[in-house]
């Protein structure tokens, strides 16, 4: 017996290969370190991608694998880049505090200058003090545990109810998206001590790192970022390789059958649930100190379902298609709604890319859906021409001479 | 003989239609059982209370020698407990190989953290050989499941029951379909089984409960009509009347 789990190790070397090489060429080719062909906006837009390849691969293990609809994993996402936000912001406030307090004739007290930060960061939505959230804001270690602990433990007591309840299909898909948007809701506030909707901003300073041009930052997210993907990328092919996929991708087909094998479903879907949340806050502590900026628009269910398309358009039930699918999407879309495609002139009407993308975009959906379903990733299928056969009308049984399909209904 | 499973007083309404009245059942640890009836007899029904898909309004179902009651439990739990269901349509993971589908039904730990550390030792690839020969299909364990045929997602489906090493194995309708040769081969496996545990099997066809060759329970209106041998339950006037007769 050669082998048990169809392992296709050989996809895991030829993406992880061509990571590799992705982001070998981009550093040779950037401002920071090397031919500077690459402008350092373009590095952070590569870099971005990266993360959302993460955060799909996160998606199509809740959903391409174990067939959970999650129109939430984007709002993991948003609270992994909030939570590192908040140290961004504190550490880098309080650097340019203590330099403008430095001359002061008399050195400033501890209290003085945390109101001065606080005065600083909340100014804005009318507020000088730090909100009991910020506790911990002051510490890159306990940000950092955040977030994984804050979307990780959202997750944990959203997916326990709702698992629980055995809420499924697409009951479950609206229960998160209600989540998503009840989330970004509270996050719009501007008492909720996270800045309402001017968010978090300026992230793209590292604190101690002034010294650094953006330039030479940007390729290091870069590389932080291809990590990221590389070993999320392990874990998962790791996680659906074994019998666990082999659970998973049962649950997806029959969640009945599952259960009365005797494995407790519910647990199972939490498990997943909670960990892929896990996932996408890490992918979000990495997007958002190269976007520079976090507002509570980015949470908006909308996000959540583009994550969706983009799954389902490179590919669901496998992990490159996701990462194809984000990337492609993602940046087909920024070249399309940037201003750079150009405007087709019909005469009595111009299209304009930024105003017709969308349903360009929700078109393709559409088509993908119905005519390949497999998405992008399905074209490598029909390289090593695996099909599946038809067999409506077949016999029913090994021998001639069984039953036919069509004589079995009753 | 102590019981196996004892399900006594068992009631269960669906919106106001009775489906199961009052039925009291029990099987010992190695006994074959047929349960014969007509459409809407319950026949489903009763597996889905023991299986735990559906709660009854009232009665009990005691099982084992710990007398645990099953009411309450979890599907996963019952079925950890030692039952096993084969339903009416197979139903196989279609989009896995054969390997794959009795791998994930053989008896191990069903614990989340313990099925992602698992790698398939010797023992259990030696197992799932064991029972693909039972079931005949050695040849096709590296096939996806949804290329066989159906007469052989049947006996997958068999070979993931016996695979979970069930005490008590529910089979529902598991000849539907086959050939006689095919038919006999079930009934082997079937009476094989039921020398080591409990098997209840519910059937239309008449000639494959004789061929088992066990006890009969003739269920009607959702409770138990007759009970005894083959020959005894159909002598029975009112079976002949509710169920042969026609």
């Amino acid at each position: 017996m050669s082998h048990t789990y169809h392992r296709r190790t050989s996809s895991t070397v030829i993406f992880l290969g061509l990571l590799l090489a992705f982001t070998i060429t981009v550093t040779f080719l950037s401002e920071g370190m090397g031919a500077g062909v690459i402008s350092t906006s373009f590095v952070k837009t590569l870099g971005k991608t990266l993360c959302l390849a993460l955060v799909a691969i996160s998606m199509d293990l809740v959903w391409g694998y174990a067939g959970i609809l999650s129109l939430g994993h984007f709002a993991f996402f948003g609270l992994g880049g909030y939570m590192i936000g908040m140290w961004l912001m504190y550490e880098r406030t309080r650097e340019v505090v203590v330099t403008s307090l430095a001359d002061a004739p008399i050195p400033p007290t501890p209290q003085e200058v945390s109101d001065a930060i606080a005065n600083r960061i909340f100014g804005v939505v009318g507020s000088a003090d730090f909100p009991m959230i910020w506790a911990f804001a002051d510490s890159l270690l306990a940000q950092l545990m955040l977030v994984v602990l804050v979307p990780g433990v959202l997750a944990g007591v959203f997916g326990w109810l709702a698992f629980r309840s055995r809420v499924a299909g697409v009951y479950l898909s609206i229960l998160t998206q209600a989540m998503t948007l009840a989330l970004s809701l509270y996050l719009f506030q501007n008492d909720n001590g996270l800045r309402g909707n001017n968010g978090l901003s300026g992230l793209q300073n590292l604190p101690g790192l002034t010294d650094v041009p953006q330039a030479l930052v940007s390729v290091w997210f870069l590389w932080g970022a291809a990590l990221a993907l590389g070993l999320g990328y392990l874990l998962a092919v790791w996680v659906v390789s074994g019998k666990f996929g082999s659970v998973l991708r049962g649950i997806r087909d029959d969640e009945t059958r599952v259960r009365f094998l005797g494995y407790p479903v519910e647990t199972y879907k939490l498990v997943l649930f909670t960990g892929t949340a896990c996932m996408a806050g890490i992918a979000g502590a990495l997007y958002y100190p190269q976007a520079g900026i976090i507002n509570p628009a980015e949470l908006a269910p909308i996000a959540s379902i583009y994550l969706a398309v983009w799954v389902a358009i490179g590919g669901r039930g496998r992990l490159y298609g996701a990462v194809i699918g984000a990337a492609f999407v993602s940046l087909v879309s920024s070249w399309f709604t940037g201003g750079q495609a150009p405007d087709v002139p019909l005469g009595f009407y111009t299209i304009k890319w930024v105003d017709w993308w969308l349903v360009v975009l929700g078109l393709s959906f559409v088509l993908v859906t119905l005519l390949a379903p497999k998405g992008i990733g399905g074209l490598f299928d029909l390289l090593e021409r695996r099909v599946a056969p038809d067999r409506h009308g077949a016999d029913l049984g090994p021998d001639q001479g069984s039953l036919r399909e069509e004589e079995s209904r009753e | 003989m102590s019981a196996l499973l004892e399900v006594s007083g068992v009631s269960v309404s669906f919106d106001g239609f009775r489906a199961i009245n009052n039925l009291s059942f029990q099987i010992g640890p190695a006994e074959m059982r047929a349960i014969i009836g007509p459409n809407g007899a319950g026949k489903t029904t009763f597996m889905d209370i023991v299986t735990g898909k559906t709660r009854p309004d009232k009665g009990r179902v005691i099982w084992g020698p710990g007398s645990l009651s099953l009411l309450g439990l979890s599907e996963a739990r019952i079925a950890r407990e030692g039952i096993g269901r084969k339903f009416q349509k197979p139903t196989v993971f279609e989009d896995q190989s054969v390997q794959e589908n009795l791998l994930m039904a053989l008896k191990d730990r069903r614990g989340p953290l313990s099925v992602l550390f698992y790698r398939p030792n010797d023992t259990h690839l030696a197992r799932v050989l064991d029972l693909a020969e039972e079931i005949g299909l050695t040849d096709q364990l590296q096939r996806k499941s949804g290329e066989l045929s159906h007469g052989q997602k049947q006996w997958l489906e068999i070979g993931m029951l016996l695979a979970q090493e069930p005490k008590l194995l529910l089979v529902d309708e598991p000849a539907a379909g086959m050939t006689p040769a095919e038919r006999a081969h079930t009934t082997n496996i079937l009476t094989e089984a039921a020398k080591t545990r409990a098997v209840v099997v519910v059937e239309h066809d008449m000639e494959f409960v004789r061929r088992l060759g066990c006890k009969v329970t003739v269920l009607h209106e959702g409770s138990v009509l007759a009970e005894g041998s083959l020959d005894h339950v159909t002598a029975n006037k009112e079976v002949i009347d509710v169920y042969l007769g026609r």
